[in-house]
C-alpha cells in the first residue's frame, strides 16, 4: 500500500517542493511567512506592553508638570500646612483635603477590616460547601456594583437615617462617607482574605487539631497568622480603593472646604474636591494647577501602596 | 478524618470549660455577623431594584431627558453608556491582550520586565479620577477637542488596560506547560501555539476579566464626568465621536445632585435600577456559559 509508486511519488514531491520555493507568481515560502508573522506578532505585543508603561509615565509626567506650577504662586508651606482653601481669594491650603482623605480611609478601614475578616473566616472555614459556592459569586458580583449606586444609596437612605438618629441638621460628613465606603470595599477585602485563608495548607489545621485545639484556637493561632500576608494584601487593596473612590464620596461628604473636627461636619477629601471644582476653572490658572497637584499627591500615595504590596508579596514568596 | 469536635464518643472531645464555650460563642458570632452583613448588603440592593424596576417603561428607557419638566427619560445617556463601553473595549481589549501575552510568553526575566510589571501593577491601582485629569490634560488641553465621547472612551480604555493585561497574563500563565510543549512538539510555531492552544485554554479567565472590566466601565462615573461631560447631544442614536457623552452613571449623579427637575428622585431610582440590572446582566450573560462549561468538563 505504501510503496505503490515510490519513485514517482518522490519525484513529484521534489517537484512540488521546488515549485513552491522557486515557482512563479507570489512567493509561497511557508517558513518565511510564518517567521514574519511570528516576529510581527511579537513586535506588536512588545509595543502594547510598552504602551501600557508609556501611559503610566505620561500620566506621572502630565500630573507633575501641571501640578508643580502651583508653587509659582503658592508657597510649599501654604499648600501642605494651611487648611485655608479659598481659591477665589488666592488661598490654597490643601491640608484639610489631605487630612480628610486620610481620616476617611482610616475610619473606613476601622469599620471594614473586622467585618471583612469575619466574613472571610465565615466563608473559608465555617460555611457548608453549597452555601460557599452560592455566596462567593454573589460577593464577586457585589464588587462590580457601580460606585455611584453606593453613593445614591448613602444619599437617599443613610444620610436621612443618620440625621434622624443623631439629631444633626446635616448628617453629611466623614461618618456617612466611611459607612458607604465600608459597604463598598467589604466584598473586595473579604473575597481576597477568603482566598488567602483557603490557601492555608490543610496540614496546618490538621496539626493544630491533632494538638487538641478547637476551632477557635486553630483559626486565631494558626490559620490567621498563616494567612496574615494575604489579608494584609487585601486590606491594602481595599485601602487603595477607598483613597481613590470619588463619586460615592462626593454624594455623601457634603463638599465643604472646612476641616472635619466632627464626624458629622460636611467636609471634603482630595478626590471629591477635584471632581467638584475641576470643570469650573480655567486650565491655566493656579486653582487648576493646585487641583492637579492634589491629583499628583493621590497618584503618589497609590503608587506607594503598590510598593508596599510588592514588598509584602516578595517577602511572602521568599517565606513559602 | 473528621475534626475531633465531631466525635462525641471520644473521651477528649467531651471537654467542657472556658475554651469550649468560647469556641461555641465564636462560631455563633461568626455565623451571625456573616449572615447579617450579607443579608444587609443584598437587602439594600434588592431595595434599590424593587424601588426602580417596577416603574420602568419603554418611554423612560428611550425618552429624551428634560431639564425642567417632569417625565424625562434616559435614552441618550443609556445609549452613550453602551457606546462608550463598546469603544473603550475595542481600544483596550487588543492592547491589553497583546501586552498580557507579551508578559506571559515573550518577556525575558530581567530587571526591565520587572519594571514593566511594576508599571502595570501601579497603573491598575491609580485612582480613576487621575485618569479623568489625564484625559482633560490630553484631550481638552492638548488636542483641544473639548468634552467628547472619544475622550471618555479613550480615558476609560486607559483605566481598563492594566486590569486586562494582568488578567490575560495570569490566565495564560495558568495554562499547564504540558499543553504548550505538546503543541510545540507537533511542530507549531510560537504564534500558532498562542492562537490555537494558549488563548482557547485561557479564554475562561480572560472572559471573566473582560466582563469585570466591562461592568466597571459601565458604572464608572468620575472619568466620564471629567472627560465626556455631564450633557448629552440631546438626540438618540448619535454616533458622532465628538459629541458630549454623558453616560447613565453620570446622569444618575447629575439628576440627584445638580438637576432641578421635579421628579429627580424617581428618575434617579429608575436609573439606579437600570444600572444595577445591566451590570448584573453583563456578569451573568458572560459567566453562566463558562460556569456550565466548567461543570461539564469537570464531571
Amino acid at each position: 500500500m505504501l510503496d505503490l509508486h515510490p519513485s514517482g511519488q518522490a519525484s513529484a514531491a521534489a517537484e512540488l517542493g521546488s515549485s513552491l520555493r522557486t515557482g512563479s507568481g507570489p512567493s509561497f515560502d511557508r517558513k518565511a511567512r510564518l517567521r514574519v508573522f511570528n516576529s510581527a506578532f511579537k513586535i506588536a505585543c512588545i509595543a502594547a506592553a510598552a504602551f501600557v508603561c508609556l501611559i503610566l509615565l505620561s500620566i506621572l509626567f502630565f500630573m507633575f508638570r501641571t501640578g508643580v506650577l502651583t508653587f509659582q504662586d503658592v508657597s510649599f508651606r501654604e499648600f501642605f500646612l494651611s487648611t485655608d482653601w479659598d481659591p477665589e481669594n488666592d488661598r490654597y491650603g490643601a491640608l484639610l483635603f489631605i487630612f480628610g482623605t486620610f481620616a476617611l480611609t482610616g475610619l473606613t478601614l476601622l469599620f471594614s477590616v473586622p467585618f471583612s475578616v469575619i466574613i472571610a473566616i465565615f466563608l473559608a472555614e465555617m460555611t457548608p460547601a453549597w452555601l460557599r459556592n452560592l455566596l462567593r459569586p454573589v460577593l464577586d458580583l457585589l464588587v462590580g456594583i457601580p460606585s455611584v449606586v453606593y453613593g445614591f444609596l448613602g444619599m437617599t437612605l443613610l444620610v436621612p437615617l443618620l440625621r434622624d438618629l443623631t439629631g444633626h441638621e446635616l448628617a453629611d460628613g466623614l461618618l456617612a462617607a466611611s459607612i458607604v465606603l465600608t459597604i463598598m470595599v467589604l466584598p473586595t477585602i473579604s473575597r481576597i482574605s477568603d482566598d488567602a485563608i483557603t490557601a492555608v495548607p490543610k496540614k496546618y489545621r490538621d496539626a493544630s487539631y491533632a494538638l487538641g485545639s478547637n476551632r477557635l484556637q486553630t483559626i486565631v493561632r494558626v490559620v490567621l497568622p498563616a494567612a496574615g500576608r494575604g489579608i494584609m494584601y487585601a486590606v491594602i487593596l481595599g485601602m487603595a480603593r477607598a483613597i481613590g473612590e470619588t463619586m460615592a464620596v462626593v454624594m455623601v461628604i457634603g463638599n465643604t472646604a472646612q476641616i472635619a473636627d466632627s464626624l458629622f461636619k460636611p467636609t471634603a477629601v482630595l478626590t471629591s474636591n477635584i471632581v467638584m471644582q475641576i470643570s469650573s476653572v480655567e486650565f491655566d490658572s493656579t486653582w487648576n494647577y493646585a487641583l492637579y497637584m492634589m491629583g499628583f499627591l493621590l497618584l503618589v500615595i497609590s503608587l506607594l501602596m503598590i510598593v508596599v504590596m510588592r514588598f509584602l508579596q516578595r517577602k511572602g514568596g521568599g517565606h513559602a | 478524618m473528621t475534626g475531633p469536635s465531631q466525635s462525641p464518643a471520644h473521651p477528649f472531645a467531651q471537654r467542657s470549660g472556658a475554651s469550649a464555650f468560647y469556641n461555641r460563642l465564636f462560631t455563633g458570632f461568626v455565623w451571625f455577623v456573616g449572615i447579617c452583613v450579607i443579608v444587609f448588603i443584598l437587602g439594600l440592593l434588592f431595595l434599590l431594584l424593587q424601588k426602580g424596576l417596577p416603574k420602568l417603561t419603554w418611554d423612560f428607557l428611550y425618552g429624551l431627558p428634560s431639564e425642567i419638566e417632569e417625565g424625562g427619560g434616559i435614552g441618550p445617556a443609556l445609549f452613550n453608556s453602551f457606546y462608550v463601553l463598546f469603544l473603550s473595549l475595542v481600544i483596550s481589549i487588543p492592547l491589553g491582550l497583546a501586552a498580557g501575552i507579551y508578559l506571559a510568553e515573550f518577556a525575558p526575566d530581567n530587571k526591565w520586565i520587572g519594571l514593566v510589571r511594576i508599571c502595570v501593577e501601579g497603573l491598575s491601582s491609580v485612582p480613576s479620577i487621575i485618569f479623568g485629569l489625564f484625559g482633560i490634560a490630553l484631550f481638552v488641553e492638548m488636542f483641544q477637542v473639548g468634552l467628547t465621547i472619544l475622550g471618555g472612551a479613550v480615558s476609560l480604555a486607559f483605566l481598563n488596560l492594566p486590569v486586562l493585561t494582568r488578567v490575560t497574563e495570569e490566565s495564560i500563565r495558568a495554562v499547564p506547560v504540558e499543553m504548550k510543549n505538546a503543541s510545540f512538539a507537533l511542530g507549531s510555531t510560537h504564534l500558532q501555539t498562542i492562537r490555537r492552544v494558549l488563548i482557547p485554554v485561557a479564554l475562561n479567565g480572560i472572559i471573566t476579566g473582560i466582563c469585570l472590566v466591562a461592568g466597571r466601565a459601565f458604572g464608572e462615573s468620575a472619568v466620564i464626568i471629567l472627560t465626556a461631560g455631564v450633557t448629552t447631544s440631546g438626540s438618540m442614536w448619535d454616533f458622532n465621536l465628538f459629541s458630549p457623552g454623558e453616560t447613565l452613571a453620570v446622569h444618575l449623579w447629575y439628576v440627584q445632585s445638580e438637576a432641578i427637575v421635579p421628579d429627580a428622585r424617581e428618575i434617579a431610582q429608575k436609573a439606579t435600577a437600570v444600572l444595577i440590572f445591566v451590570v448584573l446582566l453583563i456578569n451573568v450573560i458572560f459567566r453562566v456559559p463558562l460556569w456550565l462549561n466548567n461543570r461539564k468538563t469537570k464531571l
